[in-house]
């Protein structure tokens, strides 16, 4: 290297390139940024392209369809004409996925829906990294009895399927709200699954930091720090956490993928996003009741879970390998 | 002047024996001028396996160092050296023994209390590359000891002062200005290993210990590394403990050596007497491994066997083993470190050589 050369980019930088060089990365980051911005503009989908208003039921309206007025529950296929069917895939602007057994359009509630999903799976994600980095710190760094009783503490947690405790905090919760102190949360508080899908997972993604911080620790240069005499909050801020980060961006999208399911889970169970509100887990249970009529309702909501948590993997493994700093050395040299 | 036994500090030592400072003090009439750095005392470092057994990685060294000397550490791998040279700096909780630095006992020091000593006594790593933080720059590297340490007049740096001192560290280290906005993995490990010496200098230390600071380099980078250690002793009156297994490194910059073999001190000596008439067996042989560049040089038999695991360390003299010229008393009875001259002891029964 010389003076005179412009210093090359920093390690993130660099890893950002080498996640642009990965295709399947991006066509998945495509799809999730296509999806998330449907799900954005919702609204105007609703107002403008379907007319409909997705919250409220609908069973004895009617739409135009090719000139003709079509009712949206319809008479059944069977012979004697029993019951009534919410209208199917229409192929038009409104009611494109049909609609659902209240005569709701299913694709303006699928894309407010994966505003619900998505905005619970993300912050639940987010929330997760920080209580699992908090923990997976402290045990790691400071070891001892930290790291005996947060090591206990998550294994307690750990010996609970995710799904069954997940459950059990919900239906508490949903059936009562929360109060803490001066703190009152609604039971239909989209914070309440946010919370509890965040909690279930922070074993999950402690565990691998503090395995991170317990090698990071012996580091020589963590030894060079303390032997330069640095604070140890600054070795936990400057030291440890910056080489943490590339583990909590890597978890990041998988532990979104997991908290996506867990949404879709508890709402499919009535215990996660309440009603009238939307989220791709409740519309897959309004679908369930119509499954051998208008499979539709149920598969679209379904579909886009699968894209989104397969999407959503495909980037965890590209930022992965993105992220190496030694790989990325050893490419480079 | 200096010797294993260690002059008396000028400070008064809470917790040592009263006899062994009774007769510390008797000596230190005859001794000194100046007052050590650093002094070690008895310092022991025991690891406690499974199965009750012990490890004796550093087994009851005392050495004293004086200001602006190189006190160069030698041995083979496994020997202790490095352990030793991490409890001076207390990046290691030393088993028993006293580690005195400017006089002040600093061996139960809490690393709060300590903090502020690290401004005078650092250290350099063998490994270049996992002593720097991969994912910060070098200028933060090397800022960091400054941000967190008080300037000489009690408050925080200013920015201005921190530049200037960066670019006068890595002056220093001849290293251009430029290498302060990059990463470690950017460097080859000649110029990490600068790098790790800039930051090591920049609260201008008394002490450095340098923990083979050239072995994980190439040969033809070590001279070079090694020189810029000797220049940079020689313009800031610096003091190293220089621990290494390699003699012809030692032999350039080292005023006195200490041969240390399975936890303890051999020989001491300065480093022409200790290198050229060594008077340990052991030295001995560690010297004639060397190669000569003389035709026709003959070289003396390599040591036979390796060196015995320091759990199970061999009764008598911890040499006997390997020695070529071991006796019975060698057996059973062990050597303890005596004066052979002025400035030269050995742990030996039978010395090679007198003084």
């Amino acid at each position: 290297m010389t003076a005179e050369a412009p210093p090359p980019p920093g390690p993130w930088r660099q890893a950002m390139r080498g996640l642009a060089r990965n295709r399947a990365s991006m066509a998945a980051l495509a799809v999730l940024v296509l999806i998330t911005l449907s799900c954005v503009l919702a609204p105007l989908y609703a107002r403008d392209i379907a007319r409909t208003d997705p919250f409220t039921s609908n069973v004895a309206g009617s739409i135009m369809l090719d000139g003709h007025e079509v009712d949206i529950m319809q008479p059944n296929d069977n012979p004697l004409h029993l019951g009534l069917s919410p209208i199917g895939p229409t192929g038009h602007a409104a009611y494109l996925l049909g609609a659902d057994s209240q005569g709701r359009d299913v694709a303006a509630r699928m894309l407010y829906g994966g505003r619900n999903s998505l905005l619970i799976s993300s912050c639940a994600a987010v929330l997760c990294l920080i209580l699992a980095a908090a923990a997976g710190i402290a045990a790691g760094f400071f070891g001892g009895l930290v790291d005996a009783v947060l090591s206990r503490l998550m294994d307690i947690m750990w010996a609970v399927p995710v799904y069954l405790f997940a459950i059990s905090l919900s239906i508490v919760t949903v059936s009562q709200g929360l109060k803490l102190g001066p703190f009152v949360v609604e039971a239909d508080s989209l914070l309440i699954p946010i919370v509890i899908i965040a909690l279930v997972y922070v074993p999950y993604a402690a565990r691998p930091i503090r395995g991170r911080v317990l090698a990071l620790r012996q580091a020589e240069f963590v030894t060079a720090a303390r032997c330069l005499g640095v604070p140890r909050w600054r070795i936990v801020l400057f030291d440890i956490l910056p080489n943490v980060t590339t583990t909590l961006v890597v978890l990041g999208p998988l532990l979104m993928a997991l908290s996506l399911l867990a949404e879709s889970a508890l709402s499919f169970l009535s215990i996660g996003v309440q009603a009238p509100a939307a989220s791709w887990g409740t519309i897959i249970q309004d679908g369930e009741g119509l499954i051998y009529t208008r499979p539709m309702v149920a598969i679209a909501p379904g579909l886009a879970i699968v894209l989104v948590v397969l999407a959503l993997n495909i980037l965890g493994d590209g930022l992965r390998d993105a992220l190496d700093v030694r790989d990325a050395a050893r490419r480079s040299s | 002047m200096t010797s294993s036994v260690p002059p008396a500090p000028t400070a008064t030592s809470t917790h040592a024996s009263a006899s062994a400072s009774a007769s510390a003090s008797a000596s230190a009439s005859a001794s000194a001028s100046a007052r050590p750095l650093l002094e070690v005392r008895d310092v022991r470092k025991t690891y406690h396996l499974p199965r009750g057994q012990t490890l004796k990685a550093v087994d009851g060294i005392s050495l004293s160092v004086m200001p602006g000397e190189v006190l160069g550490l030698v041995g083979e791998s496994g020997c202790g050296k490095s352990t030793l040279g991490r409890c001076l700096l207390r990046l290691m909780d030393v088993s028993s023994g006293e580690i005195l630095f400017e006089g002040q006992d600093i061996t139960h020091l809490k690393e709060r209390a300590l903090r502020p000593l690290r401004q005078r006594m650092q250290m350099v790593f063998q490994d270049s590359y996992a002593s720097l933080n991969p994912r910060r720059r070098i200028g933060d590297l090397l800022a960091e000891p400054l941000k967190v340490h008080p300037g000489p007049d009690g408050r925080k740096r200013a920015r201005a002062t921190i530049i200037n001192r960066l670019h006068e560290l890595m002056d220093l280290v001849s290293l251009p200005v430029g290498a302060l906005d990059r990463y470690a993995h950017e460097f080859s490990g000649g110029q990490r290993q600068r790098i790790n010496i800039a930051r090591a200098l920049a609260l201008s230390p008394r002490l450095v210990v340098a923990d083979e600071p050239v072995s994980a380099l190439d040969v033809s980078v070590q001279a070079q590394i090694v020189n810029l250690f000797a220049d940079l002793q020689a313009r800031l009156g610096l003091t190293y403990v220089f621990v290494a297994h390699d003699l012809a490194v030692v032999r350039q910059i080292s005023t006195r050596v200490a041969v240390m073999y399975l936890g303890a001190v051999v020989e001491l000596g300065e480093t022409d007497a200790v290198l050229h008439r060594p008077a340990h067996p052991y030295s001995a042989a560690l010297t004639a491994a060397v190669p000569r560049p003389m035709v026709g040089a003959v070289r003396a038999a390599p040591l036979g066997g390796d060196i015995p695991s320091p759990v199970a360390r061999p009764a008598g003299c911890r040499f006997h083993t390997r020695c070529p010229f071991v006796q019975d008393r060698c057996r059973t009875e062990e050597p303890v470190l005596r004066k052979i001259g002025p400035s030269h002891s050995v742990a030996c029964h039978f010395p090679l050589a007198e003084g």
